[in-house]
């Protein structure tokens, strides 16, 4: 292992994730929804990676693929410095706890027969590495979260939206790991809890050297958090950028509309903007377009978009993009 | 005159908890053909005002305790519920489209049916002059190839289709107003686009006035014309959207406007600024102003004196603070 290679926290290398749809009582295979198709990125440690997209891109499967709980079709996924693309449950197991998941729904994601004190431990008991200092680490991981150890009795109903979230993040933190997945932790929350919970997810990360991977649909959020972004469409990064970058001078047409799409808190900016609205709806995974994903939508398209797709190439600057018009 | 005035609307629901004032002392008003955004964060009281103002809360628990609803120089909640004047006003003059487009269109009808039946009884259309105009509605909405999906049933609609129709049957009698609640939440960032450029067209086109009812902050910069913010059953703050987004006075609506991240904006550039501790519960709350405890502006007579009333500060700006805060953005 080079000293380059060792930053990486995460290397995936065309990754593709399908899914088989059968039909009838010996359930044949018909088809294939092609949710993650050729995807590569690597995450380096103390980054905050986000992913964009919207609903059924395939930006939770690819987070899926990372943590495992999908076995990938083809392609590697090398968790600092091993593939385990294609490793066994006993094998992996050591890789689990290196990992931490917080989910969308803080309903959910949370047993609600469960204390709070037993949700957040059980990674722990699970990786068996419940020692004498297990109580008060559970401990230490409320006051990391910001909640008051002594509502480590309570169960998740007597919790409140937000509160729900900084459990699923104490309970992704148990172990100590050194990458998090953060599948649209804040979509579910109101505005001003929101803010909230990004802060703490930021100052985890300064004051623990967490490495993330911050999934959500919220373009405004994901780049206040992020280092560098990559956006999804139909199973296929089609951007990746630093954020700043990303939102200066984005280069792909469906950056650009999904950019336009946001609207903006302030009207005298909102007058100004060039709103770019998409025709028509994304299409299904399981009969994409041939050639780029985009081009039925795109309103720069060429020929060429449609029988070829096109591969993400370097623009300068770390700034990767898939467009043939660029 | 204004088209719809709200005057000191109380709507409370009575819960083996006690008592819950989910609308307490709201006053609203609405133009013709001007486009109104009311913000507020989940429980703040503004889905259950919309819904009291075309008496739509089930009772009990729910009770219209108090206050007017005045729409063409009458008041409407000296009506019944169940009067022929309240189902002669709602889906014909105001009309309504609810955040989920999946439950709120009948999974056994046929689209075609759900479209016509508000004309034929309403505008006492035949079914066949019905179906023209419904064929027509789905063409302006966007829906390709309308005559055929008349027959179909709407879990043959994608989400933001399903929100098209809809904006087609909200409008199929040219109502004066239309209550969009949370219309864009359960969809994507480019469908909402889609979606809140074509109400803002179909207004336009059918002289419609319209109230967005939403959470989103920069979905009414965008569309609405005058905005009113809701915290915990009361109007905090209202003006004209420059004057909200500006030049906001009322503690809430300046926290709200410093939490959100900016488009474009980085960690390394601006931390979030978050709202302290969490939206009040609104079982027997206290007499004072309910942001108090999260308020970074309190003095002493916000704890002594009961919630301050709207007061007008210029413009058409008011705010129901006892501080004179004047923050510029």
């Amino acid at each position: 292992m080079n000293r380059e290679n060792s930053t990486n926290v995460v290397e995936l290398l065309n990754l593709k994730m399908y899914f088989p749809i059968t039909r009838g009582l010996l359930r044949r295979k018909v088809g294939e929804i092609k949710a993650v198709d050729d995807v590569s990125f690597t995450i380096k440690k103390n980054e905050t990676l986000g992913l964009v997209g919207e609903s059924g891109c395939g930006k939770t499967t690819t987070g899926w693929c990372i943590l495992r709980l999908y076995k990938p079709t083809a392609g590697k996924i090398i968790f600092n410095g091993r593939d385990i693309s294609s490793m066994k449950e006993n094998q992996l197991r050591p890789f689990r706890s290196r990992m931490g998941a917080i989910f969308q729904d803080p309903y959910g994601s949370l047993n609600p027969r469960q204390t709070a004190r037993t949700i957040v431990g059980m990674p722990i008991i699970i990786h068996g590495m419940k020692t004498k200092g297990y109580d008060d680490r559970v401990e230490e991981l409320f006051k990391l979260v910001g909640l008051d150890p002594s509502m480590m009795t309570r169960v998740p109903h007597e919790f409140s939206g937000g509160q729900r979230q900084r459990l699923g993040i104490a309970r992704a933190l148990a172990c100590q790991p050194e990458l998090i997945i953060c599948d649209e932790p804040v979509s579910a929350l109101d505005v001003s809890i929101q803010a909230q919970i990004i802060n703490l997810l930021e100052d985890l990360q300064e004051k623990l050297g967490l490495t993330y991977l911050f999934i959500a649909h919220d373009l405004s959020v994901v780049q206040h958090i992020s280092n560098r972004v990559a956006v999804m469409y139909l199973g296929r990064i089609i951007e990746i950028a630093n954020s700043k970058e990303l939102y200066a001078n984005p280069l792909h047409p469906y950056t650009k509309a999904l950019l336009s799409a946001i609207p903006v808190p302030n009207p005298v900016i909102e007058r100004k903007r060039t709103r770019i609205v998409l025709k028509g709806e994304v299409p299904s995974p399981a009969d994409p377009p041939p050639g780029c994903p985009f081009h039925p939508r795109c309103n720069v398209a060429i020929d060429d978009c449609k029988t070829e797709k096109p591969q993400l190439k370097d623009v300068g600057n770390g700034h990767m993009v898939a467009c043939f018009r660029v | 005159m204004s088209l719809l005035s709200i005057e000191n609307l109380k709507t409370y629901f009575h819960t083996y908890r006690g008592l819950v004032k989910a609308v307490d002392g709201v006053s609203f008003n609405v133009d013709e053909k001007e486009i109104v955004g009311l913000v507020g964060e989940s429980g703040c009281g503004k889905s259950v005002s919309m819904l009291s103002v075309l008496q739509l809360i089930s009772s009990p628990p729910g009770e219209i305790v108090g206050g007017k609803v005045m729409f063409e120089g009458q008041d409407l909640l000296k009506y019944r519920s169940k009067s022929n004047m309240m189902n002669s006003i709602r889906g014909a003059k105001i009309a309504m489209i609810f955040q989920e487009p999946m439950t709120s269109l009948n999974p056994v009808l046929t689209i075609g049916r759900q479209l016509t039946e508000s004309m034929e009884v309403h505008l006492k259309m035949t079914p066949q002059m019905a179906r023209e105009r419904a064929v027509e509605l789905l063409r302006l909405v966007g829906i390709p190839d309308a005559k055929r999906r008349l027959d179909a049933y709407p879990h043959q609609f994608s989400g933001g289709m399903r929100q098209r129709m809809m904006i087609g049957i909200a409008l199929s009698c040219n109502p004066k107003i239309l209550i969009a609640d949370e219309p864009t939440t359960a969809v994507d960032v480019t469908t909402q686009a889609q979606l809140l450029e074509l109400m803002r067209d179909m207004v336009d086109r059918f002289n419609t006035a319209l109230i967005i009812v939403t959470h989103n902050l920069g979905v009414v910069a965008r569309y609405a014309e005058r905005i009113y913010v809701m915290y915990s059953g009361r109007i905090v703050e209202s003006g004209l959207a420059d004057e909200i987004f500006l030049e906001p006075r009322h503690p809430y609506t300046i926290g709200l406007l410093k939490c959100v991240p900016q488009l474009g904006e980085t960690r390394q550039e601006r931390r979030l600024e978050p709202i302290k501790g969490l939206p009040p519960n609104l079982i027997n709350m206290p007499p004072n102003c309910a942001f108090l405890p999260r308020c970074n502006y309190a003095i002493d007579r916000c704890n002594l004196e009961p919630w301050p009333s709207l007061k007008h500060v210029g413009g058409r700006h008011y705010v129901a603070c006892f501080r004179e805060i004047l923050e510029k953005s």
